[in-house]
């Protein structure tokens, strides 16, 4: 209960400083917290990825498998995203079956890597219809600080054009179109050609906001999570929270994340 | 039936989902699927609708205001919503297994928080406002009809709402922005973006977007599901006056977006 009424003053407080266009951490209302991606940090994973964004800690691994595709895709690789709000990352997560946050963080991460075609997945066939190459994308949420979303996007991309396809450890061939590696390689890069990036822009007292903190998230009624591509196009959007958006704030908020996710993936990808 | 199928299989070997100006379906761009909306349809729940979008038929059910359950997840300035989207196994071709996936937890919490700005939950604290949503056949925009569904059944409950919400999902096929895809043209297609909308405010309550669309493509999009979800919000008003301006216990609505609809 003391908890509760420490979150409702919090949510007024934030409230009231957005309100009068200032934020909690003095950034300003289009600027992100500070970024950062290091690479290859679990060396059991085929791909990894520890991203920060501020508080928020997140790390991503990559392992593949082989295994048989799904009936309707049969010279396709397949991708499996999974995500998992570990009891030690905030006072609020507890242990036990996926819950719809997770669910829908997981889903998210996947819809911009699916909507992107991040990977040429037909590049990841062994055999069409008996054995293709399946990509575990898994996030692992270390440290709640907000706006995980982005933070695993970024991990999840991050982790692919970090991963390496073990065929040798399968006694497999190297993946077709694999003509630049050198001979003796016992692995070869993730067939990966686009970068997908998600922002998230948070509605406060009419205000739109990018990467809301955790107590700006708690203040938020609604927020909107852009997934774009190098050129500027979408491939992936997720509205979530118990608010509403009108037309020119949802265009505000598109043009935003388009925006910023070109300067992360300069800077980061 | 099975050669309309099998006509339309033969359309996407050869990547046709639009043949001179017309869809597969025979509709045009901009066109809904036939809409057939009933209030009132079950006995036991407090509201209830039938809705039918082309091939897809959904039934919503509301319960409540009742008392939260567990009590620990009781609100104590407002109600609690609960949104529980099910898909019968047999609503698809290959049988879904029963019980909730991550998919129609995705969609039952996007849903749910489609409803939370119109439902004024403030009115009752600590309970908890039920609605139940049962796909029981599926063709491409179930979460949609879904959401129609319950907003009528909300209506039907008598739960205090700001106004109805409305939904329809806009796409792209052959690199055209069109209204309401159908199944074929959902598996097929390369973006797919459904939207929730309360139409009396044009406030948009879900938003959701999966493929690809450029900048453009996304605001057209917008523009065009915002206002087919003011159509359907005028069919779910005609469907709730008729239910409840004549003696009827029950009522039908019919529209056909498409005449060779069935």
């Amino acid at each position: 209960m003391g908890l509760e009424i420490m979150d409702e003053i919090k949510q007024n407080y934030v409230a009231n400083l957005v309100a009068s266009g200032k934020r909690e951490d003095g950034r300003g209302f289009r600027e992100f917290r500070e970024i950062s991606v290091e690479r290859g940090v679990a060396e059991r994973a085929e791909g990894s990825a520890r991203v920060k964004i501020g508080d928020s800690d997140v790390l991503v691994g990559v392992k593949l498998d082989v295994g048989a595709p799904f009936p309707d895709t049969p010279n396709k690789g397949v991708i499996i995203t999974n995500a998992e709000l570990v009891p030690l990352a905030s006072p609020e997560f507890e242990s036990g079956p996926p819950r719809e946050d997770s669910v829908q963080l997981a889903r998210v991460v996947d819809r911009g890597i699916r909507g992107s075609e991040a990977i040429d997945l037909e590049r990841l066939c062994i055999e069409e219809g008996e054995k293709v190459w399946i990509v575990f994308i898994d996030i692992h949420i270390l440290d709640n600080g907000g706006n995980l979303v982005d933070a695993a996007a970024l991990g999840a991309i991050s982790a692919l054009l970090n991963a390496r396809i073990p065929f040798e450890k399968w006694g497999l061939p190297a993946p077709a179109g694999e003509g630049e590696e050198e001979e003796g390689r016992e692995s070869s890069r993730l067939p990966i050609r686009e970068t997908p990036v998600a922002v998230t822009t948070a509605k406060i007292e009419g205000k739109i906001l990018v990467d809301p903190n955790v107590n700006e998230e708690n203040a938020a009624t609604t927020k909107l999570t852009v997934i774009s591509n190098a050129d500027g196009s979408l491939s992936g959007m997720q509205k979530s929270g118990s608010g509403g958006l009108k037309e020119d704030e949802v265009l505000e908020m598109v043009e935003l994340g388009i925006e910023k996710a070109g300067e992360i993936r300069e800077n980061f990808l | 039936m099975n050669e309309e199928r099998e006509k339309e299989e033969e359309a996407v070997e050869k990547r046709e989902l639009i043949k001179d100006g017309k869809r597969l379906d025979g509709r045009g761009f901009e066109e809904l699927r036939p809409i057939k909306i009933e209030v009132g349809v079950l006995k036991r729940a407090d509201g209830s609708c039938y809705f039918e979008l082309g091939e897809n038929k959904v039934i919503a059910a509301v319960y409540g205001p009742k008392e939260m359950h567990p009590r620990h997840a009781q609100d104590a300035k407002m109600a609690v919503v609960k949104f529980r989207y099910n898909m019968a196994p047999f609503s698809v071709d290959d049988r879904k297994r029963p019980g909730p996936d991550r998919r129609s937890v995705e969609v039952s919490k996007v849903s749910r928080e489609a409803f939370e700005p119109v439902i004024m939950r403030e009115f009752y604290p600590k309970a908890a406002i039920e609605v139940y949503v049962e796909i029981l056949q599926s063709d491409a925009g179930t979460r949609t009809a879904g959401i129609n569904a319950a907003s009528v059944a909300l209506a039907d409950a008598g739960i205090p709402m700001k106004d109805l919400v409305s939904s329809v999902a806009v796409g792209k096929i052959d690199g055209q922005v069109v209204l309401d895809l159908n199944g074929t043209e959902d598996n097929h297609g390369e973006a797919d973006m459904p939207i929730a909308m309360v139409a009396r405010t044009n406030t948009i309550t879900l938003l959701q977007m999966d493929g690809h669309l450029t900048a453009e493509e996304f605001g057209r999009g917008l523009k065009l599901a915002m206002g087919a979800c003011r159509q359907i919000y005028e069919l779910q008003r005609a469907a709730l006056i008729e239910r409840f301006s004549s003696s009827n216990s029950g009522s039908k609505s019919e529209k056909g977006g498409n005449k060779n609809g069935t």
